[in-house]
């Protein structure tokens, strides 16, 4: 075994894997489920040499982040989903004005208030844009504290790779509970990072000016296509799990939680001998198209479980179209998941052949 | 054959059952096995049933969240009511029998193991070790780490301040160890 590990909760993986990443300035209003994260932080952010500072609400945490950003800096704010809503007008700013962050969502039960269990109802609201105006963020779910960890610790690099947004989309499962994690060596500040853009202080360089805000003819067309083409070479990013897949007749897609607890059914499942496989994907975007076409291209069929009433889906349909349908079972929000609630789906799928 | 456990710890606020999912969740750590250990919050939380889940496998662990558990630690009665009939058959309850009657157990369809905790825990001259008794005797029953395993993670779960506590715990765990099949 390499390093040490640690048992901590999914949201204390995401403090930490920002910690190791350099990041130092952490701007946040509390919410549940994710208050382990700016708890921890608190006190963590201004030993590490960081700022820590509970906004006043999330549409200032948010406006901090932009800030911090366009100084170049390793920042990063958390919520949960009706924070991240009051989020979405600066995210877009930032997308527009191509500033590198960490936004963190450990998704809740929806709409309004909701509740403060666990829910995948913000798929559309991370992928699909969120905010105003023809964007994208690079959106990350983590299944476990680990990978808590690991998205959090790359997301950084991510965003500075891109100067875009990144989204990391948890929920109250994977925050709320405690596993291993190996954390990784702390990486030491990059004074040259964002060197060619970020705001220093003007000094005998020439001015520099971030904005999203572009007036002269066909400007803001050039902006855009800029922009899709760096969307377009994200796809470099795609990441997925796939769990048994090989010669599967039915292949589960699940992301998150859910596809952790999908993998147990599974298991089941092809113990009793059914060819079932599980597909999860780890980015939500880019989407893993490619990968599950060319497993629809095998002739596999799916069915896409979510813990809402369908949106991820539509991203499987897309990727498949032409080729197959896939199925979907919704597991509604308000209630725990378990693998159980997944075994007479999967069994009415793979016999819907 | 893989080693794989999971048990739903139940009882009411204040019995310390997410102190004895984490360490034994955290033991199972230390013995190199994958763990997860998950509170499960819900309407219960109100003057009913505290719960935790924990997982422990030689293998990556799937979902942390249990609806039909190998195993219970049972600490008082709406927990019975509640969490027996998910108990898969021939699965493995420990009933803290101080405050459950065992009679309530389905012991044709269950492994019992009645544990006196409250009362074993006093004698050692503290109520409040129930808890680290029932985990005691849960680990005996169902071998999944060594006890020493869990003595020895003690003090990674209890806050600095109690650490002059952690002997006392040490024999409650022993102590609930040695009260399986005795009672």
């Amino acid at each position: 075994m390499s390093a040490k590990r640690i048992f901590i909760k999914g949201n204390e993986a995401i403090a930490q894997g920002a910690l190791d990443a350099g990041c130092r300035c952490y701007f946040g209003y509390p919410i549940t489920p994710q208050n382990d994260i700016p708890e921890m932080l608190s006190s963590a952010m201004p030993a590490a040499g960081g700022e820590f500072v509970q906004a006043e609400s999330e549409v200032a945490s948010a406006n901090m982040l932009l800030g911090a950003a366009a100084c170049g800096v390793r920042a990063m704010t958390t919520s949960s989903s009706p924070g991240v809503s009051l989020m979405q007008e600066a995210i877009s700013y930032m997308a527009g004005s191509e500033l590198p962050g960490v936004i963190v969502n450990m998704n809740r039960g929806g709409p309004g208030l909701g509740d403060i269990g666990s829910s995948q109802g913000d798929y559309y609201q991370s992928v699909k844009g969120g905010g105003h105006g023809d964007y994208r963020t690079l959106v990350l779910a983590p299944a476990s504290c680990q990978e808590c960890y690991d998205l959090t610790f790359e997301a950084f690099d991510l965003a500075f790779k891109y100067r875009n947004p990144v989204l990391l989309l948890g929920d109250a499962i994977v925050g709320q509970m405690k596993e291993p994690v190996t954390p990784r060596p702390a990486l030491p500040l990059d004074p040259e990072a964002g060197a060619d853009w970020k705001l220093t202080g003007r000094g005998e360089r020439a001015p520099r000016i971030l904005k999203s805000l572009f007036l002269d003819d066909g400007a803001l067309a050039g902006q855009n296509l800029h922009l899709q083409q760096k969307y377009r070479s994200m796809q470099a990013e795609v990441r997925y799990e796939a769990f048994e897949t090989a010669d599967a007749e039915l292949i589960v897609v699940a992301f998150g939680s859910i596809g952790r607890i999908a993998k147990s059914t599974v298991r089941s499942l092809r113990a009793q001998g059914f060819k079932v496989g599980l597909f999860r994907p780890i980015t939500l975007f880019p989407f893993p198209e490619a990968e599950l076409r060319a497993l629809a291209g095998q002739g596999k069929r799916f069915l896409t479980i979510e813990h809402n009433l369908g949106q991820m889906v539509d991203d499987v349909r897309l990727a498949v179209r032409g080729l197959t349908d896939s199925d979907f079972f919704g597991f509604l929000p308000g209630n725990m998941p378990t693998p159980e609630d997944f075994d007479a789906p999967i069994r009415a799928a793979v016999k819907g052949a | 054959m893989s080693l794989y456990q999971d048990v739903i710890i139940a009882g009411f606020g204040g019995q310390g059952v997410m102190l004895i999912g984490n360490l034994l969740a955290y033991a199972g750590m230390e013995h190199g096995l994958n763990v997860t250990y998950i509170p499960v919050y819900g309407p219960e939380m109100r003057g009913g049933t505290a719960n935790c889940t924990v997982v422990v496998s030689d293998d990556a662990i799937g979902s942390p969240i249990i609806r039909s558990p190998k195993s219970l630690i049972i600490m008082n009665r709406p927990s019975l009511d509640k969490f027996q009939p998910q108990l898969i058959d021939g699965g493995v309850l420990v009933v803290n029998s101080s405050l459950v009657d065992p009679a309530l157990a389905d012991a044709s369809r269950v492994r019992l193991v009645p544990v006196a905790a409250n009362e074993i825990a006093d004698s050692l001259g503290n109520t409040r070790m129930a808890n680290m008794v029932a985990l005691g005797a849960y680990v005996e029953a169902t071998g999944v780490l060594p006890l020493s395993a869990v003595e020895d993670s003690l003090g990674h779960v209890i806050a600095k301040h109690y650490s002059h506590l952690i002997p006392k715990n040490a024999e409650a765990l022993r102590a609930g160890a040695a009260a399986v099949g005795k009672a």
